[in-house]
């Protein structure tokens, strides 16, 4: 809502000394957000004056474009007429929309316009230009680029400063107005709260009309819930060529909209000073007795926009015997509109059912100056106050008469009445509040007050406070007018909290983990394109490519929420690549979105909300939702370990996506059991599987060639991705000491040739196992393979530390293990010794 | 070299002769005193103290002296044996420390070459600032709670006194799953898993909900459509909006420094009422830049405050819709962007290095804000 301080200073009694800024500053206090401040003119500087276009001559360029070449009367700042041309000055200009004789605004040499464009006399097609005529946006006023300006005779005499004339400096509060109060969506509302703010006296401009004995045009309200209030009158004889006044043109500009023609002006003047939408007919194309009803499904209307809109049956319509006319408190429709001919107008003034008029608004999504009043709730007592001010208007301004009669369809007026303790502010608000302070603060918004029982008061809430539902609603009211910052600042009582839960604690264990092993977060978006899952590869069955979709997605490229970390780690490691980073460790931790294999619900619960949900409820509206797991996942490329002056580094292998895996495994107490497999989007050959217990929580390995060449990514890139919440322990797994022997320890490396396919895992459980409780750690610490050793072999050495808890081994006992390790190695995996 | 001992008459043996003796002595130390190797001593060392050394051949020879003499030369031998050992044992240490500091300083290295053979990690800023922030409230008895991020609207919506045709719902622009009609949505705030709280515990309830939030905005230098916020709602016999404004001015000063308070203004959100917008006394200027053109601050744009996140008392229908009775209880809730606050915590300018995952950004902040 964009108020003009001109305008606010006719409504509300200011001291002359106050500004603009100071009123800002107010409004805020009392919560009006007031964005900004447009000191509107601020800019205009230099000779800016009303001038008579005497003549012009319309001439042909060689660009193609016509411009006129006018003499115009500027008054006392007129050049003597010379050669048989007229007094006034020489101007060109490019614009059509004017004839001589008209008055417009001339800015003369030494003006300055908005934007700080100097005006100088210049040569400009073969003539000297010796001044501008200026458009409304040329003036800072309004955005209409459609010609100049061109005012009517009221608007003054040629040569008079155009500034003072046409009012043309303003500041203009700009205030962004939330959805609870509808009412500041008008001069009216924001007026009294500016009278309350400052505590000056409030001029209302609306005042209740004279009765009327006859109705005016016929209605029928079908639907009386979503329409509890109609008010037609009418007005004949309008002259449709008569103009609508510069102040009114100028209001209107000043709140953002555009003059279009007298009658259409008037509606929207008295919509911004009462917050009441007005539609205006002409009365020749009604026909028969107007209906409001439901739509039914299908039926068409073409709105004024001229566009031919599908209705939905829950749309309201206003009806005549033709059909359709209008989406009540949307838009009207093109055939009953008034245009340039109508002299015999009906104005309507309606009250409407706000849920109903959002739904419309968005479903056809024409969210009009109209809707979105209606949409907040517009005062429901103003409508006949509305509709006589437009036809007042009508009538002075346009020459209409008045018919008599007036059509007010209307359900009874319920006054809601809270019941309401004024203690409650104190006790909200934790600052102590006499009664009659509270009060005084009520009716400062128009409420009236009547006592109740046991020292409560009845609050009669203001039509134009529909917002005001509950006794918490006053609170809020006497809190924000008394001032916010006289809140006290106390702390709560402190209660005792256990803390993180154990899942909350892993999670950040787990970010400290890969952090301090090199690896840099990311967050990446969920959003994924559909063709992810065939440059994973992924099998055509898998449950990865079953993901959710956006039914509104910012791009249409990315309709799909993730179903894995690994796509949006693969392109953040693209776009560190690209921008120069060789040798990257990411890692992600974060929801994916998994759903279920059910159905999508045709009709979602959606349990009421005036007490607690049931349990059957609850479940019915968790049973929409997917399944969304933690996971854990990380990327890596380049080298591992860096290539310096201290020679070779080590590339990023598999083995650090698994190493990464098992850190985050350690980190949440439990260990993994890493098993061969081929899984997409990995390599078939360095995939692992990655197990605690027999959960299946993940996999890691390095990528498969052909993904990294789809994501590009760097060769032989890396990745794990891990299920957080199927790793994690549910219950704190706590450590229990160790216990260890201080004998001294054997050592025994050995050699084992086995089958190349033979795991090296499995090869030293055997070891372990074979070997017993003397066995302290079995350690590959060497592989290789070669030609001495045949094809399909290949040789595993491993180191063995025994101890023994009470004693020292002798050589014979370690012998025995020895013997006994190698001997299950043989057994369990084929292997020989070597020797 | 040794005759048969067969009289008791002394024999004069040259190599016994004192001189003799202090001959080797001399030669020995001079010897000894000339190695400047611990290899050259180990050979000085087998010369002159060695089983082969005139010395030590000398004193096979006593065994044959008559009595009377034996103990003279024994005397004279061991006395010179004494000496050699001794400069022997001395030059030895010398040898010894000289080329311990020889070896250290030939070992010197360049420590300021680098060791950057391992590549440093670090923790993204929004998460750890996140956690800093739910540690501040854990310090006051809270707890943290969490939810799903794609959300019921029912509990995005209707719960938070949001029915389906209220503006606020166009005012936030929801991603919809499926269709607009599904009944499930990207959550658009944190504020569900309040609902989700109130409906599992009972009070007191002291709760922080940090998490993921998801609007339909174009990602660019000041918004994103995936983003961050964090919550927080108490729930209390007696609990009041002074409370409210006492926890977020604890909350502005631990943040931010000593002294550093909060404003409210009176605005709308359909589960707080009242509800307040919440500015933070700008840290850097403290207010001094404003009307102030000499010093201006850019932190603040020379307002004095920076906005900062909204909050309120609990509106009553929302206590009702999840099952808490405002007769008996109140409570407050209040959030913030945790994007919005790092921005202006650690002047961050373009909210796309926020999200775009470029590691230059995030590495400096290592594993804690």
């Amino acid at each position: 809502m964009r108020v003009p301080m001109s305008w606010l200073s006719e409504l509300v009694a200011l001291p002359p000394e106050v500004g603009a800024r100071e009123v800002a500053e107010r409004l805020i206090a009392v919560g009006l957000e007031v964005e900004t401040v447009d000191h509107v003119g601020a800019e205009l500087a230099g000779s800016l004056v009303l001038g008579r276009v005497l003549t012009f001559v319309e001439e042909e360029h060689s660009n193609g474009k016509t411009v006129r070449w006018c003499r115009v009367d500027v008054g006392e700042h007129n050049e003597g007429g010379t050669d048989g041309v007229p007094d006034g000055r020489g101007i060109v200009c490019g614009a059509h929309n004017f004839a001589e004789g008209d008055l417009v605004v001339v800015a003369l040499p030494g003006a300055v316009l908005p934007g700080g464009f100097e005006i100088s006399a210049r040569k400009t097609y073969g003539h000297v230009s010796d001044g501008m005529i200026c458009s409304p946006s040329e003036l800072g006023v309004g955005d209409d680029h459609d010609g100049i300006w061109v005012l009517p005779e009221s608007a003054g005499l040629p040569g008079q400063d155009a500034v003072a004339a046409l009012a043309l400096r303003d500041d203009v509060l700009d205030i962004a107005v939330t959805p609870d109060r509808g009412y500041a969506l008008s001069m009216r509302g924001v007026a009294r709260e500016c009278a309350a703010a400052f505590a000056v006296p409030f001029v209302d401009p609306v005042s209740a009309p004279d009765p009327e004995d006859a109705s005016s045009w016929p209605v029928d309200v079908s639907d009386e819930v979503a329409c509890d209030r109609f008010v037609l009158r009418s007005v004949s004889g309008f002259d449709p060529s008569s103009r609508s006044p510069l102040w009114m043109q100028q209001r209107l500009r000043l709140a953002g909209m555009r003059p279009i023609s007298l009658a259409v002006d008037i509606t929207n003047y008295v919509m911004l000073e009462t917050g009441q939408p007005l539609h205006a007919y002409d009365r020749t194309r009604l026909t028969g007795p107007i209906v409001v009803r439901r739509a039914e499904a299908g039926e068409k209307l073409r709105t004024l926009d001229d566009v031919v809109r599908e209705m939905d049956n829950d749309d309201l319509l206003i009806t005549d015997g033709s059909g359709p006319i209008g989406i009540a408190g949307v838009m009207g429709g093109a055939s009953t509109e008034i245009d340039g001919s109508s002299t015999d107008i009906v104005i309507e003034a309606a009250h409407f059912d706000p849920p109903t008029i959002a739904r419309s608004a968005r479903r056809h999504k024409l969210l009009s100056e109209a809707s979105r009043r209606f949409a907040r709730g517009v005062d429901s007592a103003v409508q006949e106050s509305a509709a006589e001010r437009a036809i007042v208007l009508l009538a002075v301004l346009g020459g209409a008469l008045i018919d008599p009669g007036r059509t007010v369809v209307a359900g009874p007026r319920l006054t809601h009445v809270i019941d309401f303790d004024p203690q409650a502010v104190s006790k909200m608000i934790g600052l102590a509040f006499i009664d009659s302070d509270v009060v005084g603060y009520l009716e400062q918004i128009g409420c009236t007050i009547s006592s109740g029982q046991g020292g409560r008061v009845l609050v009669s809430v203001p039509s134009w406070r529909p917002d005001l539902d509950v006794s918490a609603d006053l609170v809020e009211e006497v809190a924000r007018l008394h001032g916010y910052q006289h809140i006290p600042s106390e702390l709560p009582p402190s209660p005792v909290s256990s803390g993180l839960t154990l899942a909350q604690r892993l999670r950040r264990r787990v970010g400290r983990v890969l952090a301090g092993s090199g690896y840099v977060e990311v967050q990446s978006y969920p959003f994924l394109s559909p063709r992810v899952h065939d440059a994973m590869g992924l099998p055509h069955d898998d449950s990865r490519r079953r993901a959710l979709i956006l039914a509104n997605p910012l791009s249409d490229e990315e309709p799909e929420l993730r179903t894995t970390l690994l796509p949006g780690l693969f392109a953040t490691m693209r776009r560190n690549v690209g921008r120069g980073a060789d040798h990257l460790a990411l890692f992600e931790m974060g929801l994916v979105y998994r759903p279920g294999p059910g159905e999508l619900h045709p009709h979602p619960p959606r349990p009421v909300v005036d007490r607690r949900p049931t349990a059957e409820e609850l479940a019915a509206v968790a049973s929409l939702l997917p399944h969304q797991p933690q996971r854990v996942a990380v990327v890596l490329a380049g080298e591992r370990e860096r290539s310096g002056w201290w020679g070779k580094g080590r590339p990023a292998t598999w083995g650090d996506a698994i190493e990464a895996a098992r850190r985050v495994a350690d980190a949440c107490g439990v260990s993994l059991t890493v098993v061969t497999d081929e899984h997409a989007p990995w390599h078939p050959g360095r995939c692992a599987a990655l197990w605690v217990d027999d959960v299946l929580v993940g996999h890691a390995g390095e990528l498969h060639p052909k993904v990294v060449a789809e994501f590009a990514l760097p060769d032989r890139a890396a990745a794990m991705e891990l299920d957080l919440d199927l790793l994690a322990p549910t219950d704190e797994v706590r450590t229990e000491a160790p216990r260890f022997s201080t004998y001294p320890v054997a050592k025994e490396d050995l050699a084992l040739v086995v089958d190349a396919d033979v795991r090296s895992a499995d090869v030293a459980a055997a070891l372990r196992r074979g070997g017993g409780s003397l066995v302290e750690s079995v350690r590959l610490f060497d592989v290789y393979s070669g030609e001495q050793l045949g094809d399909g072999k290949r040789s595993l050495a491993f180191a063995l530390r025994l101890r023994a808890p009470d004693h020292t081994l002798t050589p014979d006992e370690v012998a025995v293990v020895r013997a006994d390790a190698v001997a299950e190695a043989e057994r369990d995996t084929g292997a020989t010794l070597r020797t | 070299m040794s005759a048969p001992n067969s009289s008791f008459d002394p024999v004069e043996v040259t190599p016994l002769h004192p001189d003799e003796v202090q001959r080797a002595v001399d030669e020995a130390v001079s010897a000894i005193a000339t190695a400047t190797t611990l290899d050259e001593l180990k050979a000085v060392r087998l010369a002159h103290a060695g089983d082969r050394s005139p010395l030590a051949l000398a004193n096979r020879e006593i065994g044959a002296l008559p009595p009377q003499a034996k103990a003279e030369a024994g005397q004279r031998v061991g006395a010179a044996r004494g000496k050699i050992r001794a400069a022997l044992e001395e030059r030895g240490e010398s040898l010894s420390r000289e080329r311990d500091e020889r070896v250290l300083v030939e070992e010197r290295v360049d420590v300021t070459a680098p060791w950057d053979i391992r590549p440093r990690g670090a923790r993204h800023p929004l998460t750890t600032l996140q956690e800093r922030i739910v540690d501040l409230f854990i310090g006051m008895g809270y707890e943290v709670a969490e939810g799903p991020e794609v959300e019921a609207e029912w509990f995005n919506f209707d719960a938070l006194n949001m029915p389906p045709a209220h503006p606020a719902r166009e005012m936030t622009d929801t991603f919809f799953i499926d269709s607009a009609d599904s009944g499930v949505v990207l959550r658009t705030h944190t504020s569900p898993v309040q609902v989700r709280t109130m409906l599992t515990q009972t009070p007191p309830i002291y709760v922080i909900c940090p998490g993921r939030t998801f609007r339909t905005d174009e990602l660019d230098a000041t918004h994103t459509p995936v983003f961050s916020q964090v919550e927080g709602l108490v729930i209390d016999r007696g609990i009041t909006m002074a409370h409210l404004k006492g926890t977020l001015d604890h909350f502005a000063s631990s943040m931010f420094g000593e002294g550093i308070s909060t404003r409210l203004r009176p605005h709308h959100f359909s589960f707080t009422e009242p509800s307040a917008e919440l500015d933070l006394r700008c840290f850097v200027c403290r207010g001094a830049s404003v009307d102030n053109p000499d010093r201006p601050c850019r932190t603040c744009s020379s307002e004095g405050w920076i906005e900062w996140g909204g909050c309120g008392m609990v509106n009553p229908k929302v206590l009702i819709a999840s099952g808490i009775d405002p007769e008996e209880y109140s409570g407050f809730a209040f959030g913030m962007g945790i994007e919005r606050t790092l921005m202006f915590r650690h002047g961050v300018e373009d909210m796309r290095d926020m999200v775009e995952g470029d590691v230059r950004f995030t590495v400096p902040f290592g594993l804690e804000v």
